[in-house]
């Protein structure tokens, strides 16, 4: 091996180390756990074949949870992005009032999840909440219960969960606008293309892989959230709130199954790698085509 | 009749980032009233904007709970020990992955892409077992180690690297530079946007982490602020809102000044992180 090889190789091998340590090796080990019934109490798991998985499919409770999972994505993701679009297009110009909307739109991106749930939780106080009482003084419609209700908690949660993020979103947005070249729009003027359509037929095609790059990490980072439900809901009520990875929590760090867990964390694995993996592909394709 | 349609179109348009810039900025203003105002006050109805009686027992009390000391102790020593290590870690692996050609480099740098993919949310359970194995629970090892190996940080300053011209770095080995010298007296110079940018990325999300350390910990002793805070929330109910309050503010305030301070870098460079 040539001396600059492995001086190299010495360069990288810390980074390599960490890698293999906290990311390749628990990836392997969380589906060799899903197939043991290892306790925390104990210290120790026995090897039970596929009983956790046959458990976790048939609980009526991992339908709901999984379900629980997909709303909250769903809402998450095209509120997120349309308003993410909406406020890209409304302060898109460079001058201090637009730029200053940017910023205080950003600023709860930098928040801590935990602050961010804390101070909406006060302002969705159910009693003396401020957001009731703009409701009821103001619109004169009933205050609504927000995050204590089985039936708004969801809601509620995916609210400030928006709150949190668009502003970033919409940051990543206005940089893909700058990379459209201005005689493209100079040429639909010519053609008397109307605003909407110049933005339908050209603004959106062309920031469309930033857009589809979005997509993929807004789903991802829905599978993933926790702080705020923790926080805010821990899971409830009724279990309206339970996602997937407050369950994979509760059954590790609660009830101390973490064989189970594994079984939830493997399922979760899949679903991450498998959007990931459409992404790389779609990716790989609209590059080919170019 | 155009000028009309025009005004109008220009005032809505005024309005709606109004309500926007409400929108956004209310929540933290609230949160600074509310943190000085009396627990009494917070109950009435309707709420008051303004503190009547300004106070900071709100304040006292947030800073008087048991461990709070502890807890921003804590914050600072993970969140500095994180920023350190990554960078030592990640600067030499970089400049390797950019510069120096060596056989597997694309399968190991596959390795980095997928570091940066799996969230931590997956890995959890396993990494808490393997920390107990090497029996760093009882210290705030499990709280910066794990992330040692800053993936993006890797990927982002490898580009930058690699933009930097071949000719800069011959005529310096030409001029007998070691590659020590080489690394700190042309290369970090040049990349110094981006290690800013990777330097901000990682105070903030180790500053505000909750996830990862209300896993990793199970002694008071050991918690960060953001735990802490969420304790104090359990401890006072939703009564005390002056208190939490607060404490939100103690935590926003680190975050807050170097935004201020560092607001051009912040927006270019998280701007700059979507494009890739």
């Amino acid at each position: 091996m040539k001396k600059d090889h492995l001086k190299s190789y010495l360069m990288i091998s810390p980074a390599i180390l960490g890698i293999c340590l906290f990311v390749v090796y628990p990836m392997i080990s969380l589906i060799g756990i899903s197939f043991t019934n290892y306790d925390l109490v104990r210290g120790s798991g026995k090897f039970v074949k596929l009983a956790n998985y046959e458990k976790l499919f048939s609980q009526p409770a991992f339908g709901e949870i999984l379900s629980n999972t997909l709303i909250y994505t769903f809402y998450y993701v095209v509120l997120t992005m349309s308003l993410a679009l909406f406020f890209a297009f409304l302060v898109q110009r460079s001058n201090w009032f637009d730029r200053f909307v940017q910023g205080v739109t950003f600023l709860p991106h930098i928040t801590a999840m935990v602050s961010v749930s804390l101070v909406w939780m006060w302002l969705m106080d159910p009693f003396a909440g401020f957001l009731n009482y703009i409701l009821e003084e103001w619109f004169h419609v009933k205050g609504l219960q927000w995050l204590q209700s089985s039936s708004t908690a969801m809601m509620s949660v995916i609210i400030i969960n928006v709150w949190k993020s668009v502003g970033y979103y919409t940051l990543i947005i206005l940089s893909a606008l700058k990379t459209i070249p201005a005689d493209i729009y100079e040429a639909a003027d010519l053609d008397h293309s109307t605003k909407l359509r110049t933005f339908f037929k050209i603004t959106i095609p062309m920031i469309s892989p930033t857009l589809f790059f979005l997509l993929v990490v807004m789903t991802i980072s829905s599978f993933n959230v926790f702080d705020s439900i923790k926080v805010l809901t821990g899971g409830g009520p009724v279990r309206s709130t339970m996602v997937l990875v407050y369950y994979i929590y509760e059954y590790a760090f609660i009830h101390m199954r973490l064989g189970y867990a594994a079984a939830a964390g493997t399922v979760q694995l899949i679903i991450v790698s498998f959007i990931t993996f459409i992404y790389f592909k779609l990716l790989q394709k609209r590059i080919y085509y170019k | 009749m155009k000028t009309l349609m025009h005004n109008v179109a220009g005032i809505t348009v005024l309005i709606l980032k109004l309500v926007l810039v409400a929108i956004f900025v209310f929540p933290f203003v609230w949160m600074i009233l509310t943190s000085f105002k009396t627990i009494d006050e917070t109950n009435m109805y309707p709420p008051t904007l303004l503190p009547h009686a300004w106070t900071t027992e709100g304040f006292s009390k947030a800073t008087g709970l048991g461990n709070f000391a502890v807890y921003a102790r804590n914050s600072i020593i993970v969140t500095l020990c994180s920023i350190v290590i990554q960078f030592a870690i990640l600067i030499p692996a970089a400049y390797a992955f950019a510069i120096k050609e060596f056989p597997g480099k694309k399968l190991l740098f596959s390795l980095v892409i997928l570091a940066f993919m799996i969230p931590v949310q997956v890995t959890f359970v396993p990494v808490y077992l393997l920390m107990a194995k090497l029996g760093w629970l009882g210290t705030l090892l499990p709280q910066f180690m794990p992330f040692m190996a800053n993936a993006f940080g890797i990927f982002l300053l490898r580009q930058t690297f690699m933009q930097i011209p071949d000719e800069i770095i011959e005529a310096a080995r030409l001029d007998h530079a070691r590659e020590r010298q080489i690394i700190t007296q042309i290369m970090l110079p040049m990349a110094r946007p981006t290690l800013a940018t990777i330097a901000l990325f990682a105070f903030i999300s180790s500053w505000n982490s909750y996830f990862w350390p209300l896993v990793m910990t199970d002694q008071d002793q050991l918690r960060p602020l953001t735990v802490g805070l969420a304790i104090l929330k359990d401890a006072e109910g939703t009564v005390n809102w002056p208190a939490i309050m607060a404490g939100n503010v103690i935590l926003f305030l680190p975050i807050i000044a170097m935004f201020l301070v560092a607001k051009k870098q912040f927006l270019g460079s998280f701007s700059y992180l979507g494009i890739k």
